[in-house]
């Protein structure tokens, strides 16, 4: 994927964030999960974030999701405190989870009018939009269907498609394809990827995979432990195999420290 | 929205409780064995089974009689309802407010204990109107069950689910009616359907002590005429009550349930 062109602010803003934990075994010396993350994010760039399990990412993805408060530092997204200014991010962020996350007592078409309806469109639109996104990736003559009915790929189409549906500006995604098989996984990154094209949203991606990342992302972050920025390539410019073997051989640095 | 009649995947009506063909053998075989005492026993002992069936008929033929039957049901769902209504906000604070929690949690526990013929003897020196009394009574021993089933429904709501609901950014409102009611609603079936049961032994205690009509007061009736027949007649007609009031419960589940799975084999 080629970079876009990036406003100079950044619409997502992670300024010298940190977010620790404390537990009642370790009252002096607070777990950091996230430490002085520091990075922007422009205008219809895709951000795939990268690193080993418990390295951060989850946290900062809270963070960024306004469902958790930074111990310091600040997180903005167009401009405004996604956890301070909860409200008014309504109807502008679509989360894909690493599980799809779908209510079991409603159907798929329900599950996926579910942002919509919470933004107050009409009944009859919503249902109408739900039943275009669920065509779109698949899934027409499923709507009625219940989760338990669907398998795990259809379940995730139907959470990709309530992500999407209310037309997000910033769209979150934590490692959406992780716990699907190959062939399904690589069928929905692709379907996935051209809606991040064609939607324009602005976007961080994480990932465990270094080809997801360099499939899905316009640029790439590395974490280290606990969440810091090891390593940062912007692709289209540098060849992938050298991206790659960098980000191994920083993950591997990561891993050794 | 509700999905369409011919949606292949969902519950329907046919998945819900059906007749259970060994429940009814069962209760005939109960009927002939009690038959079979009563050309051993004297009347008093075991009447009948005819003796009996004719007194429930005359309970449903009659206007008066079945004015006691409905009472006796009318106290059972205000007091279920009251207790429902009152331990769903005890329940919900408890939820939310952990320092409220540490405090209600004893003192609910410490209802538990106390018997139903306590809240009998307490209720009627407390208060004067009978109704009352006995809207107390249901309202005090079904009280706990209720806001404990709630509760652990309220806690056992899903994190991720929450997660999700929250990352719209929905109001107070809808999030209660879109994730918290949904959630919750299985248990609060399950805390009605044991509640009925319970609720329909303590209608009649209470009743017994006060009350100038309901199943109760009949049955006072027939023990101070020695009616063995009626006794066991009006019985029957409250466990009626019961079952028809857990038939309508069970429907009820299956249709606001029907979205889980139903497994081809069970355990």
């Amino acid at each position: 994927m080629t970079q876009p062109e990036a406003t100079k602010a950044g619409e997502i803003v992670f300024d010298d964030v940190s977010k620790s934990f404390t537990s009642p075994e370790h009252r002096d010396s607070p777990f950091y999960a996230v430490r002085n993350l520091s990075f922007t994010v422009g205008r219809g760039e895709l951000v795939a974030v990268l690193g080993k399990t418990g390295c951060g990412k989850s946290t900062m993805f809270n963070l960024l999701a306004g469902l958790a408060r930074p111990s310091s530092g600040k997180v903005l997204v167009h401009g405004h405190d996604p956890y301070a200014e909860f409200a008014w991010f309504r109807g502008k962020v679509g989360i894909v989870f690493q599980n799809d996350r779908l209510m079991p007592w409603r159907t798929a078409i329900e599950n996926v009018a579910l942002g919509l309806e919470l933004n107050k469109v009409p009944s009859a639109e919503r249902l109408a939009i739900a039943a275009e996104w669920l065509a779109r990736l698949g899934l027409r003559g499923h709507e009625h269907d219940y989760p338990h009915a669907l398998s795990g790929g259809m379940r995730q189409r139907v959470s990709i498609a309530r992500a999407f549906s209310i037309k997000p500006d910033i769209l979150l995604c934590d490692e959406p394809f992780s716990a699907l098989d190959e062939v399904t996984g690589n069928a929905l990154r692709g379907e996935f990827r051209d809606l991040v094209r064609e939607t324009r949203a602005t976007g961080i991606f994480i990932t465990h995979s270094i080809g997801e990342a360099l499939t899905l992302g316009h640029r790439i972050l590395v974490f280290q432990r606990p969440a810091r920025i090891a390593y940062e390539a912007v692709l289209g410019g540098t060849p992938e195999d050298e991206i790659r073997a960098e980000i191994l051989r920083v993950m591997g640095d990561v891993e050794a420290a | 929205m509700l999905p369409p009649p011919d949606a292949p995947t969902r519950g329907t009506w046919r998945n819900g409780p059906r007749w259970n063909y060994e429940g009814v053998v069962a209760l005939v075989g109960l009927a002939v064995a009690w038959q079979i005492a009563s050309y051993f026993f004297p009347p008093f002992l075991f009447p009948p089974v005819p003796a009996i069936a004719a007194h429930v008929l005359d309970i449903f033929l009659s206007g008066k009689t079945l004015l006691d039957v409905m009472a006796t049901a009318l106290r059972i769902l205000a007091g279920l309802a009251g207790a429902f209504v009152l331990g769903a906000a005890i329940a919900v604070l408890m939820g939310r407010a952990p320092r409220f929690s540490r405090y209600a949690y004893p003192l609910l526990n410490f209802n538990q204990g106390v018997p139903a013929l306590s809240w009998v003897v307490i209720s009627i020196i407390w208060f004067k109107g009978t109704e009352f009394r006995i809207f107390f009574i249901m309202l005090m021993t079904t009280l706990p069950a209720f806001t404990f089933q709630i509760l652990d429904s309220y806690r056992a709501m899903s994190k991720d689910l929450l997660e999700m609901t929250l990352s719209f950014r929905p109001s107070r409102l809808d999030l209660l009616r879109t994730l918290v009611w949904p959630s919750v609603l299985p248990g609060i079936l399950t805390a009605w359907k044991v509640n009925l049961g319970n609720a329909s032994r303590v209608v009649v205690v209470a009743e017994l002590v006060g009350a100038t009509g309901g199943v109760g007061y009949q049955l006072l009736l027939q023990q101070q005429v020695f009616d063995m027949a009626g006794a066991i007649a009006w019985t029957i007609v409250l466990v009626i009550f019961v079952l028809l009031a857990q038939r309508i419960i069970d429907l009820l589940e299956t249709w606001l349930l029907r979205y889980r799975p139903v497994a081809e084999r069970t355990l």
